[in-house]
């Protein structure tokens, strides 16, 4: 398959971001190194994004979170060839907002689900070790 | 226009995944806005609605979480495999090794041994920044990226051994190598962070990991690095890591009688309970119950027990009276730990590593921006 992404271009290259306050910031450098890019020929409401070093793990759940978004009329997401690490995401909106918007909204979503899911875990499990150990006393 | 509500038999239809003897139904998910003219379906975290513990062990945990769709839960599990960073051994400096296993056969099980300590210096520790092929120059060995273990064993005769001795590991001193013969070396801060019970040490010290006879002897140094598990199986964090949907058993004509407890026989103990037709039952017309008051009719008591072997699809007798199925968004999950981390722990660890993952990527994004 021909390589079809210009990496190499400037305009497209990542530099780090400044990193805002309180975030949780991994300290894996070989993730921080991995670049995304938009493929050739998108427009504001129609893109592909290719995303280094990723895989099924965050391509399937990425691809639910932003198809639960009203104003997405298409996303899907591919692994072109499995000895490549790379992740192509597609993502066709309405005129009512752009495929970069949908992304991110999509990493949001997909960020609030998880502040959910660690919250009730936890309660759900300091209930339960509570309850364990009331009966073990008794 | 306010979005259509569906009502919550057609939502419950749609939660259900069909099993049937030989195929499965109705297996996509479509939750998703525009699948169903006129309802909404779009982002709501509320959907998430609960988490369930079955049980909550240092080894094992259960629980399930309902309102998810497959693919985050997914992601979930496949991260708990692949991507929870953990202290392995990495690097093995043989100084010595005349025991009959090869050297490289050696490192390769020393480097499957699951090793344990406190897991706030584990956290602590960084990655070990290996040469690339690039240029890239390689850290060293420091204090915060590599826990040095040694391997010092020599084999030699028991003087008081019995004559008659044919007990290997009686006859002769050391002729067992052991996990538990691995000694820790601290270096630097790591003399704050494992002590006392936090030392490193293997989860499990009786895992055999070569055999000796008198005059050998096994000298090494041991580097355990962070790394995760999609480079090794070494470094996942969990022996298993999986979930099952929840069952779901519809009985939708009474199964009566001598047939009650054949149907309870197709399902693991437990699953169907026998229970005897009421009078009121028995009085209402239409009900299939008619005449058989007293009787004993087959009951779902426990469908989250069940295996959805399908053995009662094998019957005639059971024809169109019962409805398999699987429960769409309720994922049983089952993590068992290698004993690095606690099961639940790992879990939120997972959780963790996809949102660092999102958080990592969209500012990525601000780039693509300008």
């Amino acid at each position: 398959m021909p390589e079809s992404v210009h990496s190499q271009d400037p305009d497209q290259s990542m530099v780090d971001a400044e990193q805002p306050e309180q975030e949780v910031v991994s300290n894996d450098p070989i993730l921080e190194e991995r670049q995304v890019v938009v493929l050739p020929g998108a427009t504001d409401t129609a893109a592909s994004f290719q995303f280094e070093g990723e895989g099924h793990t965050m391509g399937n759940a990425l691809r639910y979170a932003i198809m639960k978004n009203p104003a997405v009329e298409f996303c899907g997401y591919t692994i072109p060839h499995p000895s490549d690490a790379k992740m192509h995401v597609r993502i066709q909106t309405t005129d009512s907002t752009t495929a970069l918007e949908a992304l991110e909204k999509g990493f949001n979503d997909l960020m609030d689900l998880c502040d959910v899911v660690t919250e009730k875990f936890t309660s759900a499990r300091d209930q339960f070790n509570a309850e364990s150990g009331n009966r073990m006393e008794v | 226009m306010a979005p259509l509500v569906p009502s919550q038999e057609e939502l419950q239809r749609r939660r259900i995944i069909g099993i049937n003897a030989e195929t499965v139904t109705n297996i996509p998910s479509t939750d998703f806005p525009g699948h169903w003219p006129g309802e909404s379906h779009g982002w709501a975290v509320d959907e998430f609605q609960k988490v369930e513990f079955h049980r909550n062990d240092q080894f094992e945990a259960s629980f399930s979480l309902i309102g998810l769709d497959a693919s985050v839960a997914n992601a979930f599990r496949r991260i708990l495999m692949a991507e929870i960073p953990t202290i392995a051994i990495e690097d093995v400096f043989i100084h010595n090794n005349t025991s009959v296993i090869q050297d490289e056969v050696l490192a390769q099980r020393l480097g499957l041994i699951p090793l344990k300590g406190s897991v706030e210096g584990i956290n602590w520790m960084q990655w070990f920044k290996k040469a690339t092929e690039e240029g890239g120059e390689e850290d060293g060995p420091c204090d915060f990226n590599t826990i040095v273990l040694h391997l010092d064993m020599e084999c030699y005769k028991n003087e008081h051994a019995a004559k008659d001795e044919q007990d290997p590991r009686k006859l002769y001193t050391n002729a067992h190598v052991y996990a538990k013969d691995l000694m820790f070396t601290p270096v630097g801060r790591q003399e704050q962070y494992f002590v006392g019970d936090g030392a490193i040490a293997p989860v499990n010290p009786d895992i055999l990991i070569a055999k000796m006879r008198p005059g050998q002897a096994i000298q090494m140094e041991l580097h355990c690095q962070k790394g995760i598990g999609a480079d090794h199986a070494k470094f996942s964090p969990v022996a298993t890591a999986s979930y099952r949907l929840l069952p779901d058993i519809k009985i939708e004509r009474p199964i009566i009688g001598d047939d009650a407890k054949k149907f309870a026989k197709c399902f693991p103990k437990g699953v169907i309970g026998l229970e005897p037709v009421t009078s009121a039952e028995a009085a209402q017309r239409g009900s299939g119950y008619e005449g058989h008051s007293g009787e004993q009719k087959a009951v779902v008591k426990d469908a989250f027990s069940d295996t959805v072997s399908r053995e009662c699809l094998r019957h005639d007798e059971f024809k169109d009276k019962v409805k398999l199925g699987r429960v769409r968004d309720h994922f049983i999950f089952n993590v068992e730990s290698t004993g690095q981390f606690d099961s639940d722990v790992l879990f939120l660890e997972a959780v963790k590593v996809l949102k660092l993952k999102c958080n990592r990527w969209k500012r990525g994004l601000t780039d693509l921006m300008a």
